[in-house]
């Protein structure tokens, strides 16, 4: 899209990129499942306590019914090496690679990749990550403060911003804005703000679209065409995609339904989700550290009667990101979700606090990038959505609709 | 305190059969399974209708078991095992069958093991190896078998103070064992220098520290001693044996195996101790599980092992000839045969048939066998003392 961008040649050999094995055991999904809300989890047993790794469908001690348990996070390193030969692609992409075992200090002891300075007899925090595959995987940090991004096999875990080249798909509204400004602030050597609608004349001169590393596109994500021709001219590597398009407004079902912002909706929140990941997920694929973030409300779990076709919508959109995420997991292209409540914006005019400040999302969307979380919920409101839906979904459901 | 073991009475084991490794093959294992049993038919002149009992052991021959292999290979047999512990399948193997023979379930026992190594098929087998690999082991940087004994070998050397020259030591000795057995697949010498000097795979273990998967096949018998001599092979008798799995869970790291829980009573048994012992053959896919086995079986004290290692010479003309015909370091790891190699080349060393260079006098072979990496270490471990008959 202007000079400065990287030529490439169309005809020349593409780097393949590689994933790790995705074959995996039904408990170690549930592990991946926890560990995406960003949970440190491991199995206990429900007689005896005994907390339990690998995953297990039976307590080794007493045969026990196993459930999964917050667990402590400290460990000790045990002993390490440095694998310098692999007979798999993706792991022959990054030798050398270290990994070690340590003892947690929940119980067992597990194999971890290692962070470059630990070693045997350190003690060190254990973090519960999503590896490129898509699946949990035990990443050992030194216990005390360090630089982990220099850490090349922790980048692998997570998704930087320094230098890259980031998509926000409606930077128009509050949330948009909001993104562009702390991802430009965290570095991204060019941010993309995509709007909708026509130009406007007081655009030329806005605060957020006039910073440096920072260039508009017209984006309508209801448009398939405007969508492509954005893509055209981008033209070039793009590494994240944040998709903050959203049409929040009240109404109901059978009474004060809105047909038209309750398509609206639809087009925006589900159709223009599955028209941005359809455009730019080959894009993503082709990147190194390429991630799909979506900003979506925590009134996708639930539904919600006083918002029915927005809350409805959002739904859409949660069951849309899942299949992307199932998708992009064998490009290795990170899918992250960003929950909210409501805003503190102009779609929230009457809704009293508690309302979630748009730079707290964005700044979620760096957090979530840079430490490799699957999902975040920002604000109580989502967290307690969360909380309230993974404990009982059918309470919550018919909660959120009286 | 488990109940004492009833002697082998009325059991001899012979014929031992080595099909010549192959680095790779296009053939499947149920080929090299053919090729051991058109071996032991010249060597012994069975047919399949004198056969009545089958033990067996493969990773490669997927999807058939015993059931499939006994179709196969034209046998009726009114016994059989299949046997799937890799390292320790000879040993668990032997066990099984000299019981089976030894209460009459079966008359005469061919036990065998046999694996292809097809071209890739290493990658394929490691990545669903077990649920505990494919979950918790090989997403961590998916070293296979060398990071996990990487990892078990860093803990060993700084706990008992053991260095890279002393399985060095070990590795070189082997090596001089091969260079008299035709069918080991490296017999080029290896100087200690040159083992220092090799290029890390999985730091601390080194090249010369990892054995070549391959293709191959091993078998041996067991019947009683009237039908060994009815055919007149030359026969052993077990001394004693024992088998032990999943032993010291709470361990951390694998510093011992399972023949600690039972090693007294295995020398009690036999009425022997080490130093009776003409030969040592022990599982050997890397130098520190040797060196734990050397501890473990009590030729010398835990934690010992290094100046043991320092003070003993370990060819076949040495203190205590270990891996005579070169071990799976030299000769090759033939999938599950490779755990058969043991019971065959201890046999070959006491019956004074050898493949290579003969242990003089061999009368008492120690074997010991290791297997199955499921998770973080070897599940599955077991040792026999044969001794050859008159």
């Amino acid at each position: 899209m202007t000079a400065s961008r990287e030529k490439r040649d169309p005809l020349a050999r593409k780097r393949l990129r590689h994933v790790p094995s995705g074959l995996r055991s039904r408990a170690m999904h549930a592990l991946s499942s926890r560990a995406a809300q960003g949970r440190f989890m491991l199995q206990a047993c429900a007689e005896c306590g005994t907390a339990t790794y690998p995953p297990r469908d039976a307590c080794p001690l007493c045969w026990g019914e196993l459930a999964w348990m917050d667990q402590p996070d400290g460990a000790r390193v045990l002993c390490e090496t440095t694998i310098r030969v692999s007979t798999d692609l993706y792991f022959q992409n990054h030798m050398p690679w270290r990994m070690g075992k340590v003892q947690l200090d929940a119980g067992p002891v597990a194999l971890v990749h290692l962070h470059g300075a630990l070693h045997s007899d350190d003690r060190a925090v254990v973090r519960m990550m999503i590896d490129r595959g898509g699946n949990a995987a035990l990443f050992a940090i030194p216990a005390g403060e360090t630089d982990l991004m220099g850490d090349p096999q922790w980048r692998e875990f997570i998704v930087p911003i320094q230098g890259r080249i980031v998509l926000v798909s409606d930077a128009r509204n509050a949330i948009g804005r909001a993104v562009v400004k702390e991802l430009q602030a965290q570095g991204a050597e060019l941010v993309v703000a995509g709007l909708p609608g026509p130009m406007l004349a007081s655009d030329a001169a806005d605060a957020v679209y006039t910073l440096d590393r920072v260039q508009t596109i017209a984006l309508d994500v209801t448009d398939a065409t405007s969508v492509s021709e954005a893509a055209s001219r981008i033209g070039g590597p793009l590494d994240i995609v944040v998709n903050t398009a959203r049409h929040v407004r009240p109404g109901g079902v059978s009474a004060n339904p809105g047909f038209v912002e309750q398509r609206r909706a639809f087009e925006v929140s589900a159709m223009g989700l599955s028209r941005l990941a359809s455009t730019f997920a080959p894009m993503l694929a082709g990147r190194p550290n390429g991630a799909f973030v979506d900003i979506l409300s925590s009134a996708a779990l639930g539904g919600d009667a006083s918002q029915a076709g927005f809350a409805a919508a959002e739904a859409a959109r949660h069951s849309l990101l899942q299949s992307l995420r199932h998708e992009m997991r064998s490009a290795g292209v990170r899918v992250m979700s960003v929950f909210t409540g409501a805003v503190d914006d102009a779609d929230h005019q009457a809704v009293p606090p508690p309302k979630v400040a748009p730079s707290r999302i964005a700044a979620s969307v760096a957090d979530a990038l840079l430490n490799g979380r699957e999902q975040t919920c920002v604000g109580d409101v989502a967290q307690d959505a969360m909380e309230r839906w993974l404990a009982d979904p059918a309470l919550f459901a018919r909660e959120k609709n009286l | 305190m488990s109940r004492a073991q009833a002697p082998y009475t009325g059991v001899a084991v012979c014929a031992p059969i080595t099909v010549p490794y192959q680095r790779f093959s296009p053939k499947p294992a149920h080929w090299w399974a053919g090729r051991a049993l058109h071996r032991l038919r010249q060597a012994t002149g069975l047919c399949p209708a004198d056969i009545d009992g089958f033990c067996f052991a493969s990773f490669s021959s997927a999807p058939d078991t015993a059931v499939g292999m006994v179709q196969h290979m034209g046998l009726s047999p009114r016994w059989f095992d299949h046997i799937p512990t890799g390292g320790a399948s000879g040993v668990m193997a032997l066990r099984r069958a000299a019981r089976a023979v030894q209460c009459g379930d079966a008359e005469l026992v061919v036990c065998l093991a046999a694996d292809t190594n097809q071209i890739d098929s290493f990658r394929h087998s490691l990545a669903g190896f077990s649920r505990f690999s494919q979950d918790a082991v090989y997403p961590y940087g998916f070293g296979g078998p060398n990071a996990t004994f990487a990892l078990i070998t860093d803990a060993y050397m700084r706990h008992y103070g053991i260095t890279r020259e002393d399985f060095g030591k070990l590795c070189v000795a082997q090596r001089a064992n091969a260079a008299s057995n035709p069918l080991a697949l490296q017999r080029k010498p290896l100087t200690l220098d040159a083992y220092m000097a090799a290029r890390p795979i999985a730091d601390p273990v080194h090249l010369f520290d990892c054995v070549m998967p391959c293709a191959g096949a091993e078998a041996f018998i067991v019947t009683t001693p009237e039908r060994a001599e009815a055919l007149g092979l030359k026969m052993a008798q077990i001394l004693a044996t024992i088998e032990r799995h999943n032993a010291f869970p709470e361990d951390p790291v694998q510093m011992r195996g399972g023949w600690v829980m039972d090693i007294d009573g295995f020398w009690q048994s036999a009425g022997i101790a080490p130093d009776d012992v003409d030969t040592l053959q022990v599982y050997d896919d890397y130098p520190v599980i040797v060196a734990m086995q050397i501890e473990d079986l009590g030729f010398c004290p835990k934690g010992k092992v290094a100046e043991f290692i320092r003070t003993n010479e370990f060819t076949v003309d040495g203190d205590l000839p270990l891996n005579t015909n070169g071990g799976q370091l030299s000769a090759g790891q033939a999938g599950a045969a490779g755990g058969f190699q043991n019971v065959t080349e201890g046999l070959r060393q006491i019956l004074h048939m050898p493949l290579g260079a003969q242990v003089p006098n061999a009368r008492i072979a120690a074997i010991s066998g290791f297997g199955l990496v499921n998770y973080d270490r070897g599940v599955c471990t077991g040792a026999a003392l044969l001794e050859a008959m008159p």
